[in-house]
């Protein structure tokens, strides 16, 4: 109970923190409906429902990636994340109550993305969003995770990409195919499989990224 | 050796590898037999392929690299295990190693397997060969394994990351297999079925005696570059001890 208590109390942290600063949010919202445009000037004529939800998904991921590398940023700026180390907490409740935030982030996000893409490009079917969904639990899961990596390091934002995205490329294959294929259950399964793998792995390992 | 660390790597006590249990002149030597005795039975030894004729002998090379590239890749992941579990700072260096070990035969697998589609398919690159593009999802991944390590500083924290995120890659393999299998058709040539091996007779013995070659030569390279990574961390201690 103390545990979920911990997680609740750093999750609301930061989401009072982006209310009051407003940094993340609108730029995840402008940065994905300006992504949509450059992608109908970038497609030549009008894109198949095939390109289309390709399309979807990156915007989808790199979005996130804007997120996530703001992620950590507060907990760098003002060395947070000593004080929350040396919090008598367990250290993984750090990367769930994060993973939490940064999932109200990305949802609300997609919240407008979802029906600005059925406007200019193909309206989004019941399974696309079940899609959605999974994919953004391990997105939020694997991200935060090598976002606490990457602020670590001299590289920085620089780094978090190209740790991300080879890690991202089973959630678009999951994604893209839960779009477009007429039976998705086995993509939608394989997603699970992914968040639920995935976030075990980071869940038992985050102690390591942030104690020394 | 190989590309310099660039940094003090580890505390005193792991400057003192363990003593190793075969020598290294000894692996090295049947590194060269195992090598060389594949070879021959590849070129000289093994039936054409009805299919595919001549060309189809890369694939003793193919393969073996390609298991081996996975061993190193296992093996470092189990270092990296080690030392989360136990904290031993060797165990740091040696997972590091075996990465690096990893990604030389990664490449050697991407670099074989496109050489093969040209010559059966006609193209340098097919997506919707399965081997070739997980590894070159793996060869991104820990190719980012090198850009974050080399963006820490030396000390308990780098080692921490980069063991976790080697534990990382022993996930990302299945999970990456399963989604380009769920990702295309299926159009390569599958050797190994559940029955067991599709083949036997001499193409049988030439393989294995291949993938003994490639395991061996693996594990001296690995040795090769641990007692050089080793042998620059002693050097540097003693530098700094006689300033």
């Amino acid at each position: 109970m103390t545990y979920l208590r911990d997680v609740a109390a750093l999750a609301r942290k930061d989401l009072l923190l982006e209310l009051r600063a407003r940094d993340t949010l609108p730029a995840m919202l402008l940065f994905v409906v300006a992504t949509f445009v450059v992608f109908h000037f970038a497609l030549p004529g009008t894109p198949s429902r095939l390109a289309a939800s390709g399309l979807l998904w990156v915007a989808i991921l790199f979005t996130a990636l804007l997120g996530l590398g703001r992620a950590f940023v507060p907990e760098r700026e003002q060395r947070v994340l000593d004080g929350l180390v040396l919090a008598p907490c367990d250290r993984s409740a750090i990367w769930l109550a994060k993973s939490l935030a940064t999932l109200a982030f990305l949802a609300a996000a997609e919240v407008v993305a979802l029906p600005v893409y059925g406007l200019f490009f193909h309206p989004v079917g019941g399974a696309t969003i079940l899609g959605v969904v999974l994919a953004d639990l391990g997105i939020c899961a694997v991200g935060t995770f090598l976002g606490a990596m990457a602020v670590a390091t001299r590289a920085r934002d620089l780094l978090l990409p190209l740790l991300f995205l080879p890690l991202a490329i089973p959630i678009v294959v999951g994604g893209v195919g839960a779009s477009v294929v007429a039976s998705p259950a086995r993509y939608l399964g394989f997603l699970a499989l992914y968040d639920a793998l995935f976030a075990l792995v980071c869940w038992a390992s985050f102690e390591y990224v942030v104690a020394e | 050796m190989t590309q310099p660390d660039g940094s003090p790597d580890l505390p005193q006590s792991a400057a003192v590898g363990r003593s190793p249990r075969i020598s290294l002149p000894a692996l090295a030597a049947g590194a060269l037999v195992l090598v060389t005795t594949a070879l021959v039975l590849v070129f000289y030894v093994a039936p054409n392929d009805a299919d595919q004729g001549f060309s189809q002998r890369i694939f003793y090379v193919h393969v073996s690299i390609a298991l081996t590239a996975y061993a190193c890749f296992i093996g470092a992941a189990w270092k990296a295990f080690v030392h989360l579990t136990r904290r031993d700072p060797k165990a740091d260096l040696e997972s590091y190693v075996a990465v690096h070990q990893g990604l030389i035969f990664g490449t050697g697998v991407l670099l074989t397997g496109s050489i093969w589609a040209k010559i059966s398919w006609g193209h340098w690159w097919l997506w919707s060969e399965d081997q070739l593009v997980l590894f070159l999802v793996l060869f991104l991944f820990y190719c980012a394994y090198f850009m974050l390590r080399y963006s820490l500083e030396p000390g308990p924290q780098r080692a921490n990351m980069s063991a976790v995120y080697a534990l990382f890659g022993v996930v990302l393999i299945p999970v990456s297999f399963l989604a380009i299998r769920l990702a295309k058709g299926l159009i390569h040539p599958v050797v190994f079925t559940r029955h067991g091996p599709n083949f036997g007779g001499w193409i049988l013995v030439t393989y294995c005696v291949a993938q003994a070659a490639m395991l061996v030569l693996a594990y001296t390279l690995y040795r090769v570059e641990l007692a050089g990574k080793r042998l620059d961390t002693r050097v540097r201690e003693l530098k700094e001890v006689l300033v």
